[in-house]
Protein backbone atom coordinates (compact mmCIF):
# COMPACT_ATOMS: atom_id res chain seq x y z
CA UNK A 1 0.00 0.00 0.00
CA UNK A 2 1.51 3.53 -0.74
CA UNK A 3 2.07 6.56 1.29
CA UNK A 4 -0.78 8.42 -0.57
CA UNK A 5 -3.65 5.64 -0.31
CA UNK A 6 -2.75 5.17 3.56
CA UNK A 7 -2.51 8.84 4.25
CA UNK A 8 -5.86 9.18 2.25
CA UNK A 9 -7.40 6.23 4.23
CA UNK A 10 -6.70 7.75 8.10
CA UNK A 11 -8.39 11.35 7.07
CA UNK A 12 -11.34 9.32 5.82
CA UNK A 13 -11.54 7.98 9.35
CA UNK A 14 -10.97 11.10 10.96
CA UNK A 15 -13.93 12.94 8.97
CA UNK A 16 -15.87 10.10 9.36
CA UNK A 17 -14.96 10.42 13.47
CA UNK A 18 -15.76 13.73 13.29
CA UNK A 19 -19.50 13.37 11.35
CA UNK A 20 -20.00 11.14 14.26
CA UNK A 21 -19.12 12.95 17.17
CA UNK A 22 -21.44 15.75 15.68
CA UNK A 23 -24.12 13.08 15.49
CA UNK A 24 -23.64 12.18 19.15
CA UNK A 25 -23.98 15.91 19.76
CA UNK A 26 -27.38 15.74 18.03
CA UNK A 27 -28.39 12.49 20.32
CA UNK A 28 -27.60 14.31 23.71
CA UNK A 29 -29.03 17.93 22.25
CA UNK A 30 -32.16 15.97 20.98
CA UNK A 31 -34.71 17.98 21.12
CA UNK A 32 -37.03 15.81 20.37
CA UNK A 33 -37.32 11.53 20.03
CA UNK A 34 -37.73 11.34 16.35
CA UNK A 35 -34.29 13.67 16.23
CA UNK A 36 -32.33 11.29 18.13
CA UNK A 37 -33.37 8.68 16.46
CA UNK A 38 -32.39 9.42 13.08
CA UNK A 39 -29.20 10.39 14.36
CA UNK A 40 -28.66 6.93 15.93
CA UNK A 41 -28.95 5.97 12.37
CA UNK A 42 -26.67 8.06 10.90
CA UNK A 43 -24.32 6.99 13.34
CA UNK A 44 -25.13 3.41 11.95
CA UNK A 45 -24.42 4.22 8.18
CA UNK A 46 -21.55 6.19 9.04
CA UNK A 47 -20.01 3.01 10.84
CA UNK A 48 -20.86 0.80 8.09
CA UNK A 49 -18.90 2.94 6.02
CA UNK A 50 -16.05 3.01 7.88
CA UNK A 51 -16.31 -0.73 8.09
CA UNK A 52 -16.18 -0.40 4.33
CA UNK A 53 -12.83 1.53 4.22
CA UNK A 54 -11.34 -0.92 6.65
CA UNK A 55 -11.95 -3.53 4.57
CA UNK A 56 -9.68 -1.32 1.74
CA UNK A 57 -7.10 -0.77 4.55
CA UNK A 58 -6.39 -4.24 5.80
CA UNK A 59 -7.34 -5.96 2.29
CA UNK A 60 -9.70 -8.46 3.44
CA UNK A 61 -12.99 -8.63 2.14
CA UNK A 62 -13.94 -10.39 5.95
CA UNK A 63 -15.09 -6.55 6.42
CA UNK A 64 -17.16 -6.55 3.75
CA UNK A 65 -19.97 -9.16 5.60
CA UNK A 66 -19.17 -6.67 9.19
CA UNK A 67 -20.41 -3.90 7.28
CA UNK A 68 -23.66 -6.31 5.89
CA UNK A 69 -24.64 -7.20 9.29
CA UNK A 70 -24.15 -3.52 10.14
CA UNK A 71 -26.51 -2.70 7.93
CA UNK A 72 -28.95 -5.33 9.04
CA UNK A 73 -29.01 -3.99 12.84
CA UNK A 74 -29.39 -1.01 11.85
CA UNK A 75 -31.72 -1.23 9.98
CA UNK A 76 -33.97 -3.27 12.52
CA UNK A 77 -33.15 -0.99 15.10
CA UNK A 78 -34.11 1.99 13.90
CA UNK A 79 -36.58 0.82 12.09
CA UNK A 80 -38.11 -1.04 15.76
CA UNK A 81 -37.34 2.33 17.63
CA UNK A 82 -39.14 4.36 14.67
CA UNK A 83 -42.56 2.20 14.79
CA UNK A 84 -42.29 2.84 18.92
CA UNK A 85 -42.30 6.47 18.10
CA UNK A 86 -45.56 5.70 15.80
CA UNK A 87 -47.91 4.10 18.35
CA UNK A 88 -45.77 3.41 22.00
CA UNK A 89 -45.64 -0.34 21.18
CA UNK A 90 -42.81 -2.42 18.76
CA UNK A 91 -45.54 -5.37 17.61
CA UNK A 92 -49.03 -4.42 18.02
CA UNK B 1 8.18 7.33 -6.89
CA UNK B 2 4.49 7.80 -8.35
CA UNK B 3 1.86 5.08 -6.75
CA UNK B 4 -0.08 3.15 -9.52
CA UNK B 5 -3.53 5.05 -10.81
CA UNK B 6 -6.05 2.64 -8.91
CA UNK B 7 -4.77 3.58 -5.16
CA UNK B 8 -4.95 7.30 -6.68
CA UNK B 9 -8.28 7.11 -7.91
CA UNK B 10 -9.27 4.98 -4.41
CA UNK B 11 -7.28 7.40 -2.15
CA UNK B 12 -9.71 10.78 -3.94
CA UNK B 13 -13.07 8.76 -4.07
CA UNK B 14 -12.72 7.86 -0.30
CA UNK B 15 -11.44 11.58 0.64
CA UNK B 16 -14.25 12.41 -1.19
CA UNK B 17 -16.96 10.12 0.79
CA UNK B 18 -15.46 11.81 4.13
CA UNK B 19 -16.02 15.43 2.77
CA UNK B 20 -19.55 14.20 2.28
CA UNK B 21 -19.95 12.20 5.08
CA UNK B 22 -19.00 15.27 7.17
CA UNK B 23 -21.39 18.00 5.10
CA UNK B 24 -24.30 15.32 6.21
CA UNK B 25 -23.33 15.63 9.56
CA UNK B 26 -23.43 19.40 9.87
CA UNK B 27 -26.38 19.37 8.03
CA UNK B 28 -27.40 17.44 10.84
CA UNK B 29 -26.49 19.68 13.19
CA UNK B 30 -27.20 22.90 11.44
CA UNK B 31 -30.66 22.76 10.02
CA UNK B 32 -33.56 24.45 11.48
CA UNK B 33 -36.44 21.72 11.19
CA UNK B 34 -36.69 18.30 11.75
CA UNK B 35 -38.17 17.55 8.78
CA UNK B 36 -34.81 19.52 6.32
CA UNK B 37 -32.63 17.25 8.93
CA UNK B 38 -34.60 14.09 7.65
CA UNK B 39 -32.30 14.93 4.30
CA UNK B 40 -29.09 14.93 5.29
CA UNK B 41 -28.38 11.54 6.44
CA UNK B 42 -29.77 10.29 3.06
CA UNK B 43 -26.77 12.00 1.82
CA UNK B 44 -24.41 9.95 3.98
CA UNK B 45 -26.45 6.89 2.76
CA UNK B 46 -27.02 7.43 -0.90
CA UNK B 47 -23.88 9.26 -2.26
CA UNK B 48 -20.89 8.59 0.30
CA UNK B 49 -21.71 4.89 0.11
CA UNK B 50 -22.04 4.52 -3.92
CA UNK B 51 -18.33 6.64 -3.54
CA UNK B 52 -17.15 4.06 -1.19
CA UNK B 53 -18.25 0.87 -3.08
CA UNK B 54 -16.95 2.31 -5.95
CA UNK B 55 -13.59 2.56 -4.36
CA UNK B 56 -13.72 -0.73 -3.00
CA UNK B 57 -14.41 -2.56 -6.34
CA UNK B 58 -12.09 -0.55 -7.61
CA UNK B 59 -9.66 -1.75 -4.90
CA UNK B 60 -10.50 -5.11 -4.86
CA UNK B 61 -10.68 -5.20 -8.55
CA UNK B 62 -7.28 -4.27 -9.07
CA UNK B 63 -5.83 -6.20 -6.23
CA UNK B 64 -6.79 -9.61 -7.49
CA UNK B 65 -7.04 -8.88 -11.07
CA UNK B 66 -10.81 -10.33 -11.68
CA UNK B 67 -13.68 -7.62 -11.31
CA UNK B 68 -15.24 -8.14 -7.58
CA UNK B 69 -18.95 -7.23 -7.23
CA UNK B 70 -19.17 -8.51 -3.46
CA UNK B 71 -20.13 -5.29 -2.01
CA UNK B 72 -22.37 -4.12 -5.15
CA UNK B 73 -24.78 -6.36 -2.48
CA UNK B 74 -24.31 -3.58 0.66
CA UNK B 75 -26.04 -1.00 -2.06
CA UNK B 76 -28.64 -3.31 -2.82
CA UNK B 77 -29.45 -4.24 0.69
CA UNK B 78 -28.79 -0.55 2.06
CA UNK B 79 -31.22 0.79 -1.20
CA UNK B 80 -33.89 -1.36 -0.05
CA UNK B 81 -33.38 -1.18 3.67
CA UNK B 82 -32.99 3.25 4.21
CA UNK B 83 -36.00 4.22 2.95
CA UNK B 84 -38.32 1.84 5.11
CA UNK B 85 -36.51 2.97 8.03
CA UNK B 86 -36.91 7.11 6.87
CA UNK B 87 -40.81 6.43 6.15
CA UNK B 88 -41.94 5.25 9.44
CA UNK B 89 -39.83 7.48 11.09
CA UNK B 90 -41.14 10.34 8.97
CA UNK B 91 -44.75 8.94 10.18
CA UNK B 92 -43.74 9.10 13.76
CA UNK B 93 -42.56 12.36 13.91
CA UNK B 94 -45.74 13.74 11.69
CA UNK B 95 -47.75 11.80 14.19
CA UNK B 96 -46.09 12.68 17.33
CA UNK B 97 -45.75 16.43 16.15
CA UNK B 98 -49.78 16.87 15.36
CA UNK B 99 -50.10 15.27 18.78
CA UNK B 100 -47.93 18.00 20.31
CA UNK B 101 -50.07 21.10 18.40
CA UNK B 102 -47.65 22.24 15.66
CA UNK B 103 -48.25 23.58 12.95
CA UNK B 104 -48.32 21.25 10.43
CA UNK B 105 -50.50 20.50 6.63
CA UNK B 106 -53.44 18.81 7.85
CA UNK B 107 -53.99 14.98 7.45
CA UNK B 108 -54.95 13.17 3.79
CA UNK B 109 -58.29 11.77 4.39
CA UNK B 110 -58.03 10.37 8.29
CA UNK B 111 -55.05 9.58 8.03
CA UNK B 112 -53.46 6.11 8.44
CA UNK C 1 -43.09 -25.18 -13.67
CA UNK C 2 -45.86 -23.07 -12.09
CA UNK C 3 -46.02 -25.23 -8.82
CA UNK C 4 -41.73 -25.10 -8.28
CA UNK C 5 -40.59 -21.66 -9.48
CA UNK C 6 -44.06 -19.12 -8.15
CA UNK C 7 -42.29 -15.94 -8.59
CA UNK C 8 -39.35 -16.61 -10.98
CA UNK C 9 -38.40 -12.82 -10.61
CA UNK C 10 -37.35 -13.58 -7.10
CA UNK C 11 -35.99 -16.73 -7.74
CA UNK C 12 -33.70 -14.50 -10.13
CA UNK C 13 -32.66 -12.11 -8.01
CA UNK C 14 -32.16 -14.47 -4.85
CA UNK C 15 -29.94 -16.62 -6.43
CA UNK C 16 -27.77 -13.92 -7.85
CA UNK C 17 -27.42 -12.41 -4.63
CA UNK C 18 -26.18 -15.58 -3.36
CA UNK C 19 -23.76 -15.52 -5.65
CA UNK C 20 -22.76 -11.99 -4.56
CA UNK C 21 -22.74 -12.81 -1.17
CA UNK C 22 -20.25 -16.04 -1.66
CA UNK C 23 -18.70 -13.57 -4.62
CA UNK C 24 -17.80 -16.90 -6.22
CA UNK C 25 -18.88 -18.80 -9.26
CA UNK C 26 -17.95 -22.17 -8.03
CA UNK C 27 -19.82 -25.19 -9.43
CA UNK C 28 -20.97 -25.82 -5.51
CA UNK C 29 -21.73 -22.61 -4.85
CA UNK C 30 -24.24 -22.14 -7.79
CA UNK C 31 -25.97 -25.84 -7.10
CA UNK C 32 -26.63 -24.28 -3.51
CA UNK C 33 -27.66 -21.17 -4.87
CA UNK C 34 -30.13 -23.20 -6.86
CA UNK C 35 -31.25 -24.74 -3.92
CA UNK C 36 -31.90 -21.56 -2.14
CA UNK C 37 -33.75 -20.04 -5.35
CA UNK C 38 -36.08 -22.54 -5.16
CA UNK C 39 -37.20 -23.01 -1.58
CA UNK C 40 -37.10 -19.53 -0.37
CA UNK C 41 -39.83 -18.17 -2.91
CA UNK C 42 -41.78 -21.68 -2.00
CA UNK C 43 -41.82 -20.62 1.35
CA UNK C 44 -43.13 -17.17 0.92
CA UNK C 45 -45.36 -18.11 -1.51
CA UNK C 46 -48.24 -17.88 1.55
CA UNK C 47 -46.75 -14.42 2.66
CA UNK C 48 -46.98 -12.89 -0.88
CA UNK C 49 -50.33 -11.34 -1.36
CA UNK C 50 -50.22 -10.84 -5.57
CA UNK C 51 -47.41 -11.60 -7.62
CA UNK C 52 -47.29 -8.38 -9.52
CA UNK C 53 -46.62 -8.33 -13.79
CA UNK C 54 -43.70 -6.37 -14.42
CA UNK C 55 -43.59 -5.86 -18.36
CA UNK C 56 -41.38 -2.67 -20.34
CA UNK C 57 -37.80 -4.06 -19.58
CA UNK C 58 -36.69 -1.12 -21.44
CA UNK C 59 -38.82 1.18 -19.81
CA UNK C 60 -37.59 0.13 -16.06
CA UNK C 61 -34.09 0.17 -17.08
CA UNK C 62 -34.65 3.72 -18.36
CA UNK C 63 -36.61 4.33 -15.24
CA UNK C 64 -33.83 3.13 -12.56
CA UNK C 65 -30.97 5.18 -15.05
CA UNK C 66 -33.45 8.11 -14.47
CA UNK C 67 -33.57 7.39 -10.82
CA UNK C 68 -29.71 7.13 -10.09
CA UNK C 69 -28.80 10.87 -12.07
CA UNK C 70 -31.58 12.03 -9.92
CA UNK C 71 -29.77 10.93 -6.62
CA UNK C 72 -26.76 11.97 -7.95
CA UNK C 73 -28.38 15.82 -8.87
CA UNK C 74 -30.18 15.95 -5.71
CA UNK C 75 -27.43 14.95 -3.65
CA UNK C 76 -25.21 17.51 -4.99
CA UNK C 77 -28.16 20.08 -4.35
CA UNK C 78 -28.56 19.24 -0.65
CA UNK C 79 -24.95 18.94 -0.02
CA UNK C 80 -24.68 22.72 -1.38
CA UNK C 81 -28.02 24.11 0.65
CA UNK C 82 -26.16 22.47 3.65
CA UNK C 83 -23.32 24.45 3.15
CA UNK C 84 -25.16 27.20 2.75
CA UNK C 85 -27.37 27.28 5.19
CA UNK C 86 -26.04 30.10 7.37
CA UNK C 87 -26.39 32.60 4.17
CA UNK C 88 -29.62 31.29 3.02
CA UNK C 89 -31.54 28.17 4.83
CA UNK C 90 -33.23 26.26 2.28
CA UNK C 91 -36.77 26.73 1.83
CA UNK C 92 -37.72 23.13 3.25
CA UNK C 93 -41.79 22.76 2.71
CA UNK C 94 -44.89 20.63 2.85
CA UNK C 95 -46.13 19.50 -1.16
CA UNK C 96 -49.10 17.42 -2.05
CA UNK C 97 -49.16 15.38 -4.67
CA UNK C 98 -52.16 14.34 -6.62
CA UNK C 99 -52.11 10.71 -7.43
CA UNK C 100 -53.20 8.65 -10.21
CA UNK C 101 -51.29 5.28 -9.39
CA UNK C 102 -53.15 2.85 -7.87
CA UNK C 103 -51.48 -0.47 -8.05
CA UNK C 104 -49.65 -1.39 -4.98
CA UNK C 105 -46.17 -2.59 -6.26
CA UNK C 106 -46.30 0.71 -8.21
CA UNK C 107 -46.32 2.80 -4.96
CA UNK C 108 -44.07 0.51 -3.70
CA UNK C 109 -41.68 1.69 -6.28
CA UNK C 110 -42.15 4.91 -5.80
CA UNK C 111 -41.83 5.59 -2.30
CA UNK C 112 -38.62 3.80 -2.69
CA UNK C 113 -37.49 6.20 -5.46
CA UNK C 114 -39.37 9.37 -3.19
CA UNK C 115 -37.06 7.99 -0.07
CA UNK C 116 -33.58 7.56 -2.03
CA UNK C 117 -33.25 10.40 -3.63
CA UNK C 118 -31.70 12.88 -0.40
CA UNK C 119 -34.42 16.00 -1.90
CA UNK C 120 -37.85 14.31 -0.74
CA UNK C 121 -38.76 12.47 1.70
CA UNK C 122 -42.27 10.47 1.56
CA UNK C 123 -44.92 11.24 4.52
CA UNK C 124 -47.71 10.68 3.68
CA UNK C 125 -50.18 8.93 1.58
CA UNK C 126 -54.47 9.43 1.22
CA UNK C 127 -56.53 6.52 2.51
CA UNK C 128 -57.87 6.28 -0.59
CA UNK C 129 -54.43 6.61 -2.72
CA UNK C 130 -55.80 10.17 -4.31
CA UNK C 131 -53.18 12.21 -3.08
CA UNK C 132 -49.56 12.01 -1.38
CA UNK C 133 -47.40 14.32 0.64
CA UNK C 134 -43.80 15.13 0.37
CA UNK C 135 -41.40 16.94 2.46
CA UNK C 136 -39.19 18.91 -0.20
CA UNK C 137 -35.45 20.03 0.82
CA UNK C 138 -35.56 23.21 -1.16
CA UNK C 139 -38.86 23.86 -3.36
CA UNK C 140 -38.67 26.82 -5.76
CA UNK C 141 -41.73 26.18 -7.48
CA UNK C 142 -44.29 23.78 -6.54
CA UNK C 143 -46.12 23.43 -9.90
CA UNK C 144 -42.66 22.93 -11.74
CA UNK C 145 -41.68 20.36 -8.74
CA UNK C 146 -45.17 18.56 -9.51
CA UNK C 147 -44.87 18.59 -13.35
CA UNK C 148 -41.16 16.86 -12.71
CA UNK C 149 -42.68 14.33 -10.17
CA UNK C 150 -45.58 13.26 -12.41
CA UNK C 151 -43.71 13.14 -15.55
CA UNK C 152 -40.64 11.25 -14.46
CA UNK C 153 -41.54 8.88 -12.05
CA UNK C 154 -45.54 8.14 -12.09
CA UNK C 155 -46.21 7.88 -15.68
CA UNK C 156 -43.14 5.61 -16.34
CA UNK C 157 -44.56 3.50 -13.09
CA UNK C 158 -47.90 3.41 -14.44
CA UNK C 159 -46.72 1.69 -17.75
CA UNK C 160 -44.67 -0.56 -16.44
CA UNK C 161 -46.83 -2.07 -13.86
CA UNK C 162 -50.77 -1.31 -15.13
Amino acid sequence: MSLVLSVAITVTLVLYALAMVIGLLRIVRGPSAQDRVLALDFLYIVGMLVMLVLAIRYDSEMYLDAALVMVLFGFVSSTAFAKFLLRGEVIE
Amino acid sequence: MMPPLGELVVAALLLGSGIVVLLAATGLWRLRDFFSRMHAPALASTLAAWIVTLASIVHFSTRSGGLSLHVWLIIIVLSITAPITTIVLARAALFRRRQAGDELPAPLGDGC
Amino acid sequence: MKRWLPSPWLSLGIFFGWLLLNNSLSPGQMLLGLAVAIVIPLLMAPLRPTPGPLRHWRKLTILILRVGRDVLRSAFDVACGVARTGTRPPRGAFVVVPLELRDTHALAALAMITTVVPGTVWSELAPDRSALMLHVFDLDDEAAFIAHFKNDYERPLKEIFE
